[in-house]
């Protein structure tokens, strides 16, 4: 297995539960360059402790918003590159429906790819809806624009003998011809991430490694046969490898339980701020079907972020959640090391496998001394009892 | 066009696009472009327009839930399929009204081909940038909450009639549908097409301009330097009229457009 050490990079000094969005239109006059200036190289020296501990590493951006300092993910993945030594790079994503060049993205991913010596982990996805604004992105056809960007960054890195020509219905390249070409062949793995089975059925059809966020042990495991089936009617084999999945959680470890916990409770805000966007950010038109707005209207609570069931059957709406619900539902681990090995463990064998472990160890104020500790701790005494537990040989179970 | 209303639909195909199209009255013929906000709300507008005249109203594609081979996604596109509309269907002397972003395919129509056409309509209509790059011409309906968008709509807000989650399932549907229509049609450039006022000198037929003078989507003097590009036109206030003043005061302005088309 291998473990994932993600920040959002957070600026949470603004983040207070009376301000009705903490995205999109909060002024910037409340960020302080020189305050995220010391953000920006604190997160960088927790990416470097988990490279040297032993954790691959995860991010992902967000723009114009107080809760992700990473407004490009692949400028982060290049300082990464450098001065990280192991850990495997993922972002996931880069929003590639939100980029108006997808060339340029091909460039970019084979440049980290070749810094960091073939280390990339390339997440495509489709973005957040309340991304659609800070990019002025057409919310409409988003995954026809998706996959066209995905067949020219994968014919970018993939071909060798000089350029070809694009002339698609969204994208348009006459000259295409990338340096340079990625280190890894015949491209870096590429992931994508998805809560609705009817993606990661698509996800599965190309062999790609489906990301899944959040969702607890009842929603992952329909998004794990959704998966499979795709996988197999790919003609990649009956049996799935575990590696081709990844999901994330949040996770805090301490030497006693009671810190543990109240270090996961600062980084479940994470979840908690997720429902501070100003109303009409939060729907753009067609980002969802008309079926699922016209569903989303019709239910009991519209501003609802997401609302998920326990494996007892019991809703919990995740932006009002406690951390037991989160604990509940397989969306926290936290605890003493011991406890958070036995938590994951159990999440783990519920789902049926899985190979990439994805942990948000560090999220809203959670500080740098408190993240260290926390990450130190798992590093030392749960991840090596992960890796003897969970070998890469492993498949889904059935 | 409300369920009432689209029980009057009929379905015409356009060389592989099925436009689901209202027809009414009898007399000169009158083609009316919605303006896709409050859709269904401009019923009694319709009805006012029947009166008068002939009257085809097509929904636009996306909005209409008829088979499209064409994949119709553009006001350009929209502007050929309505002149398509009205070669098909034989229609002459046509007075052709459109309303807010059916404005916009109107304008888009007639600087293409005015043969058709006996009179142009433009009510609230969207379309050209006019201000400078930082002002925002049109107000942004999918960055507004929908109370205050309702305020920029009516200038008696209680007449932007029932919230959207109070509307029955078929017609939250078709504004949903008209929602997601409207955007992948004006999403960027916003609710305009940067090269239209270059071109507005073609419109070659009488051109009256019908503006809510409490328009909070577009205002007034946006409106009248919108006519100002347009040779000839009239521009007229509808007094206690927010953005869809159509629909605020269906009678008056279906009655000044019969006046205006049918004074020669």
């Amino acid at each position: 297995m291998r473990v994932y050490h993600f920040s959002e990079e957070p600026y949470p000094d603004v983040w207070t539960p009376d301000r009705p969005t903490l995205r999109v239109t909060l002024p910037n006059e409340l960020c302080d360059p020189k305050r995220a200036n010391e953000l920006y190289h604190r997160y960088v020296d927790e990416w470097m402790l988990a490279d040297q501990l032993g954790f691959d590493i995860m991010l992902n951006e967000h723009h114009s918003t107080a809760t992700c300092l990473t407004a490009s993910a692949n400028l982060m993945l290049a300082i990464l590159a450098r001065v990280t030594k192991n850990a495997r790079l993922l972002v996931l994503g880069v929003p590639v429906c939100n980029r108006q060049d997808p060339v340029r993205i091909a460039e970019e991913m084979s440049m980290i790819d070749v810094i960091s010596g073939g280390r990339l982990e390339f997440g495509m996805i489709k973005g957040v809806p309340y991304e659609i604004a800070p990019a002025n992105s057409q919310p409409t056809r988003m995954m026809d624009r998706f996959w066209e960007a995905h067949d020219i960054i994968v014919k970018a890195m993939t071909t060798h003998n000089g350029a070809f020509n694009f002339e698609g219905e969204f994208f348009h390249h006459r000259t295409v011809n990338i340096w340079p070409r990625p280190w890894q062949q015949p491209h870096p793995p590429i992931w994508s991430s998805t809560s609705t089975p009817a993606n990661a059925k698509e996800i599965g059809v190309r062999g790609y490694v489906c990301g899944s966020f959040m969702g607890g042990i009842e929603e992952t495991r329909k998004l794990h046969k959704a998966y499979a089936e795709g996988y197999r009617e790919g003609g990649f084999g009956n049996e799935v490898p575990v590696d081709r999945f990844g999901y994330l959680a949040m996770c805090a470890t301490a030497n006693t339980e009671a810190e543990g916990r109240r270090r996961a409770d600062m980084i479940a805000d994470y979840l908690r701020t997720n429902a501070q966007v100003a109303d009409p950010f939060n729907k753009p038109p067609g980002y969802f079907s008309v079926d699922a707005a016209f569903r989303s209207m019709r239910s009991p609570n519209p501003r609802a972020f997401r609302t998920l069931m326990t494996p007892k059957g019991r809703p919990v709406e995740l932006s009002t959640a406690t951390l037991d619900d989160f604990i509940e539902c397989g969306i926290a681990f936290a605890g003493t090391p011991d406890q958070v090995y036995e938590q994951i463990c159990s999440f783990v064998d519920g789902i049926g496998g899985l190979g990439n472990l994805l942990l948000m160890g560090q999220g809203g104020h959670l500080n740098h001394e408190e993240t260290v500790d926390s990450i130190t701790l798992f590093g030392k005494q749960v991840l090596p009892r992960l890796k003897a537990r969970y070998v890469p040989e492993m498949k889904f179970a059935a | 066009m409300t369920s009432a209303a689209s029980d009057g639909l009929t379905t015409i195909d356009i060389h592989g696009t099925e436009v689901q199209t209202f027809v009414a009255g009898a007399g000169p013929n009158i083609v009316y472009l919605h303006s896709a906000l409050w859709l269904g709300d401009d019923t009694a507008f319709v009805h006012e327009l029947a009166k008068h005249g002939h009257v085809i109203a097509p929904l636009h594609p996306g909005i209409g839930v008829g088979k499209d081979k064409n994949n119709i996604g553009s006001v350009d596109d929209l502007a050929y399929l309505y002149l398509d509309l009205i070669d098909q269907l034989k229609l002459k002397d046509v007075t052709l009204v459109g309303a807010s972003f059916g404005g916009w395919i109107a304008a888009e129509m007639a600087v293409r081909n005015c043969n058709a056409l006996s009179r142009l309509v433009l009510i609230d209509a969207l379309g050209v940038k006019l201000g400078a790059r930082e002002h925002r011409d049109i107000q942004d309906f999918y960055g507004t909450p929908d109370a205050e968008l309702t305020r920029m709509c009516f200038a008696d807000p209680a007449k932007g009639g029932a919230e959207l989650r109070l509307l029955g399932d078929d017609d939250l549907r078709r504004r949903l549908r008209a929602r997601e229509a409207l955007a992948r049609y004006g999403w960027q450039p916003y609710m305009h097409n940067p090269r239209l006022k270059l071109r507005l000198h073609r419109v070659s037929v009488p051109t009256l301009v019908m503006w809510g003078d409490k328009d909070g989507v577009a205002s007034p003097d946006y409106g009248k330097a919108y006519a100002n590009l347009i040779p000839g036109s009239q521009f007229e206030l509808v007094i206690n009229a927010g953005h869809l003043s159509h629909i605020e005061h269906p009678a008056a302005v279906a009655s000044r457009i019969q006046s205006f088309a049918h004074n020669r």
